[in-house]
């Protein structure tokens, strides 16, 4: 009776503070898959050409990179490597930190373990919600919903194109506003806004990025893209990830015997007990 | 507690496999605890091969890089000291054939290398891992009339010749090491890669 | 006994004979394992001693082999730790055995610690042994506060750093000197990882280690309680066996090694499947490498520590909420003195002690939780009621520890009433007035049921406690 009232709350604990930070938005479902290794090499092949000029990965070496995605020695050092010459060495940086600073005002971070600080559908959101925004104080003329005043310029745009931000108008003084979520429709995202009024009034506001000036893939393409790239970083933040799961299987398979032996002994035993 | 009805039979069944099957699971179990001693991903790139320009080496001349951590000596032999490598022999080596030598197998012959031209060797000695110093020179007054060149160890006294076999009478049991290493063109070695053919 | 190993002659016996004679070998395995006897009757809530034993050795196995390939220092400790994560042959494995262990260690402890609350372990002739246990366990909880700070993420430093700053709290200027002592820097630095490291891998694995020796001896020294709170040594057969006991070997040596094994499964999903637990076992925030700028958004300590965390919290005053977080933990150590009801098992106690018993559960958890949340006026108010909960269960268990009269409850109530109505008044806010108000309702249903229940139900009413254990 104690066991299963315990039970309850712990689980009931559990479910309910999946999110524990308040105010968090509902991010797009980034569709992780490692399994796809396709997936994860068009990832890397991003990264690779547009993130890691200024975004180190200094605890993934090309080798390892290579092995867990499927390429040789060979194709990672024709594909896949600019920066360094062997393919023993580490994913690092050419950029010096005190220059990032002074270009950026701040060091863009090492970015190995980033999917798992921050999470796949953050990380993926992050990367589709850049547009633009003439304010003088974006020093380079983007903003990004998930990561307002975010100091990375739009690194992607040569794939996404530029964004436009179409605000809804709303009736009514606007007090405060917060984004509580995002979705997709068609070509477009749908940033879902709510809106307190002067009043006590709780409204809700749809409003849309739409691509005003092309790039080089449609926005599907595009969302793909990205899909692929988070891919690639959730790949890199625990490689490990890739081997553990079939190793676990056989763990519990041998442990799930040995319980029915051991449960088998002690009952034997216990016959002895009244 | 009767011990009258005991299954003894039954409870040394189930106590051997219990014993059996928990003894295989501590063997699995130990399995990252020793593989975890193994040299890691950066124990192994630091040691990764490593390239040696010899384009520009003079005959005579010896170049020096570092491979896992240990002194590899690439010399270029002029024909003298292939002439003179030939002439020694049983008496002075102890063992001229390398019978006892850590070499691969694509290195053979009195020579002890690849090309005659170029010797590639570990640089430290086979009696207790000092550098030995590089001695080409002919006769010079330390080393004695008969010194015909090679490589002469100032810890203990051993004697090499210039390709790399231990004088006999001297403390180093065994030649220098030949390194794994193969060709890349004829001016690039690839210290830490075996060559293909044997 | 296998074939062939006669244990009365032949060669075993000799060399046995010739280490009993130097090493009481013999002696103690008889002492404590083949004729120690336990009670029959243990139920699923005695494993997890054995459990917390196992956990200490795999965390002291893995502990040992992460030392060999991690580096204590602030530059590079949490590159050490990637580095085992993916460069050391299963260094993985070996890192998530460890922080799920960890997680796994307080489960553990917490389930062996409920077990003494219901089954009354704590009381005597076992005081010393609960002493002992409470040692264990603040030396658990500074153990894995040194842990934390190790992987040098963005949590360990920012959590270290809001809990040293709360010895910064105490008055006199104790509070400053004390801090900077702990720290051995002005800001947490590479000075503060180093001692923690020594702290974390020689120190206190030595004192748990000495402790749980202590803790075994005590144990076996008056034998265990049981389910049914009924001393088993009270009745012995004509060997001088106790009647209701059973050798430890072989019988619970079996039955400890089923319910390892059951352990390890659970274990090994967790380790395998979902080392993170969804942030609780390991934080996202802490794969963020420590920044001392930049402060994160949501600083919670590790969640076997957030009960206490929330008591701390849900009082405004830094001092006092420092002292009633300390209060929290010290109480229990005062347990068997507190609660002195002749009757030890939840099982025969009445159903008020049960209710009560749950209530402090579903406290000290409902705590946890709160504890981890972003601070609101409404969860930082029903913090405090269940602060206060939290510890007049301490003054409940006091209370009925015998039959009091009507008036004697009264007079309690009155005093309970005047301590919680000055503590609001205190804090009295006239914007939170209605909160407050509401939220009071908490302490007194609770105190009010509790109280006086005896004298309008036979809710208390103990049962009597058999003579022998019952299944």
């Amino acid at each position: 009776m104690i066991k299963r009232i315990f039970l309850g709350v712990a689980l009931a604990v559990a479910a309910g503070t999946a999110q524990a930070a308040g105010g968090a938005i509902q991010f797009l479902d980034a569709k992780v898959d490692l399994d796809d290794k396709a997936s994860l090499q068009r990832g890397a092949k991003v990264f690779v050409n547009y993130c890691l000029s200024c975004h180190a990965m200094s605890y993934m070496r090309y080798n390892r990179m290579g092995k867990d995605l499927g390429l040789t020695d060979e194709q990672v050092a024709s594909n896949l490597m600019f920066a360094a010459d062997k393919v023993v060495e580490k994913m690092d940086v050419a950029m010096e930190p005190d220059d990032a600073e002074k270009w950026f005002g701040i060091v863009p971070p090492d970015l190995t373990v980033i999917a798992r600080a921050r999470g796949a559908d953050y990380l993926y959101s992050y990367l589709v919600t850049f547009y633009q925004d003439d304010n003088p104080t974006r020093p380079f003329g983007v903003d990004n919903v998930v990561l307002r005043g975010a100091a990375m310029p739009h690194v992607l745009w040569p794939m996404q194109g530029h964004q436009n931000y179409v605000r809804e108008a709303v009736e009514g003084k606007v007090t405060s506003e917060t984004v509580s979520a995002l979705s997709t429709a068609g070509d477009e995202i749908l940033v879902h806004r709510t809106v307190t009024l002067e009043g006590g009034d709780v409204v809700h506001a749809t409003d849309r990025l739409q691509v005003a000036q092309g790039g080089s893939m449609l926005p599907g393409e595009y969302r793909a893209a990205v899909r692929d790239l988070v891919n690639f970083l959730v790949y890199a933040a625990e490689p490990a990830k890739l081997e553990r799961y079939g190793m676990g299987i056989w763990v519990l398979l041998f442990l799930a015997v040995l319980f029915v032996l051991s449960r088998m002994l002690y009952k034997e035993y216990w016959r002895d007990v009244h | 507690m009767s011990s009258s009805d005991v299954n003894t039979g039954r409870r040394r069944f189930l106590t051997g496999a219990v014993v059996a099957m928990g003894g295989i699971g501590s063997a699995f179990a130990a399995v990252p605890f020793v593989a975890s001693w193994m040299p890691s991903e950066r124990a192994k790139a630091i040691g990764a091969p490593v390239e040696v320009d010899i384009g520009k080496l003079e005959p005579g001349q010896m170049t020096r890089v570092k491979w896992q951590g240990k002194p590899v000596w690439v010399v270029r032999r002029s024909d003298a000291a292939l002439e003179s490598i030939k002439k020694l022999g049983d008496e002075t080596l102890r063992d001229p054939d390398s019978s006892q030598a850590e070499q691969p197998d694509y290195v053979s012959g009195e020579f002890r290398s690849i090309k005659p031209e170029y010797l590639v060797l570990v640089g430290i000695c086979t009696h207790l891992g000092c550098a030995p110093t590089y001695r080409p020179e002919i006769a010079p007054s330390d080393l004695g009339p008969e010194w015909e060149g090679g490589f002469f160890c100032p810890c203990h006294g051993s004697k090499f010749d210039l390709a790399g076999r231990v004088y006999a009478g001297v403390p180093a049991p065994t030649n220098l090491v030949v390194p794994p290493h193969k060709y890349l063109s004829e001016t690039r070695i690839l210290v830490g890669e075996d060559s293909e053919k044997a | 006994m296998m074939d062939g190993a006669n244990r009365n002659t032949g060669v075993m016996a000799g060399l046995m004979g010739w280490v009993d004679e130097r090493l009481p070998v013999t002696k103690m395995w008889k002492e404590h394992l083949a004729e120690y006897y336990a009670p029959k009757n243990f139920n699923v809530w005695y494993f997890f001693g054995s459990l917390a034993l196992l956990v200490l050795v795999l965390q002291i196995l893995t502990g040992i082999w992460l030392t060999m390939h991690y580096k204590p220092d602030a530059e590079e400790a949490f590159a050490s730790v990637e580095y085992i994560m993916r460069e050391v042959p299963y260094g993985w494995l070996l890192r998530y055995m460890h922080s799920t262990g960890a997680s796994f260690f307080f489960i553990v402890v917490y389930l062996h610690m409920f077990r003494a609350l219901m089954y009354g372990s704590y009381k005597g002739p076992r005081e010393l042994l609960w002493i002992l246990g409470m040692l264990l366990y603040l030396s658990l909880m500074a153990e894995a506060f040194f842990g934390y700070l190790l992987p040098w993420g963005q949590m360990s430093f920012w959590g270290a750093q809001v809990i040293i700053s709360l010895f910064g709290a105490l008055p006199f200027g104790i509070g400053e000197v004390l801090s900077l002592w702990i720290r051995g820097d002005f800001v947490i630095s590479d000075a503060t990882l180093n001692r923690f490291f020594s702290l974390h891998v020689v120190a206190l694995p030595l004192v748990i280690l000495g402790l749980v020796g202590a803790h075994i001896l005590a144990l076996h020294e008056v034998g265990s309680n049981n389910p049914d709170g009924v001393e088993i040594k009270k009745n012995k057969n004509a060997e001088g066996i106790p009647m209701d006991g059973i050798p430890f070997h072989p019988y619970y040596t079996v039955k400890d090694v089923m319910g390892a094994v059951a352990f390890l499964f659970l274990f090994a999903f967790v380790v395998f499947f979902a080392p993170e637990m969804g942030g609780y076992f390991l934080e996202h925030a802490n794969f963020e490498p420590a920044d001392p700028l930049k402060t994160p958004e949501h600083i919670v300590p590790v969640w076997y520590f957030t009960p206490y965390y929330a008591i701390l919290r849900a009082i405004p005053d830094k001092l006092t909420g420092v002292l009633a977080m300390g209060a929290a933990v010290m109480i229990l150590f005062f347990l068997p003195w507190l609660d002195r009801h002749p009757v030890k098992s939840i099982r025969y106690r009445g159903p008020l002690f049960m209710m009560l018993v749950m209530v402090f559960a579903f406290t000290f958890v409902a705590l946890g939780w709160l504890g981890m949340q972003t601070v609101t006026a409404v969860r930082s108010e029903v913090g405090l009621r269940l602060s206060e909960l939290y510890f007049g269960f301490f003054l409940l268990l006091w209370v009925h520890s015998k039959e009091r009269s009507g008036g004697y409850l009264g007079v309690t109530f009155a005093v309970v009433a005047v301590v919680l109505l000055t503590v609001d008044g205190i804090r009295y806010d006239a914007a939170k007035a209605g909160l407050m108000m509401t939220s009071a309702l908490i302490p007194l249903v609770y105190f009010l049921f509790f109280l006086f229940a005896p004298v309008f139900s036979n809710l208390n009413q103990a049962r009597p406690v058999p003579e022998r254990v019952t299944a």
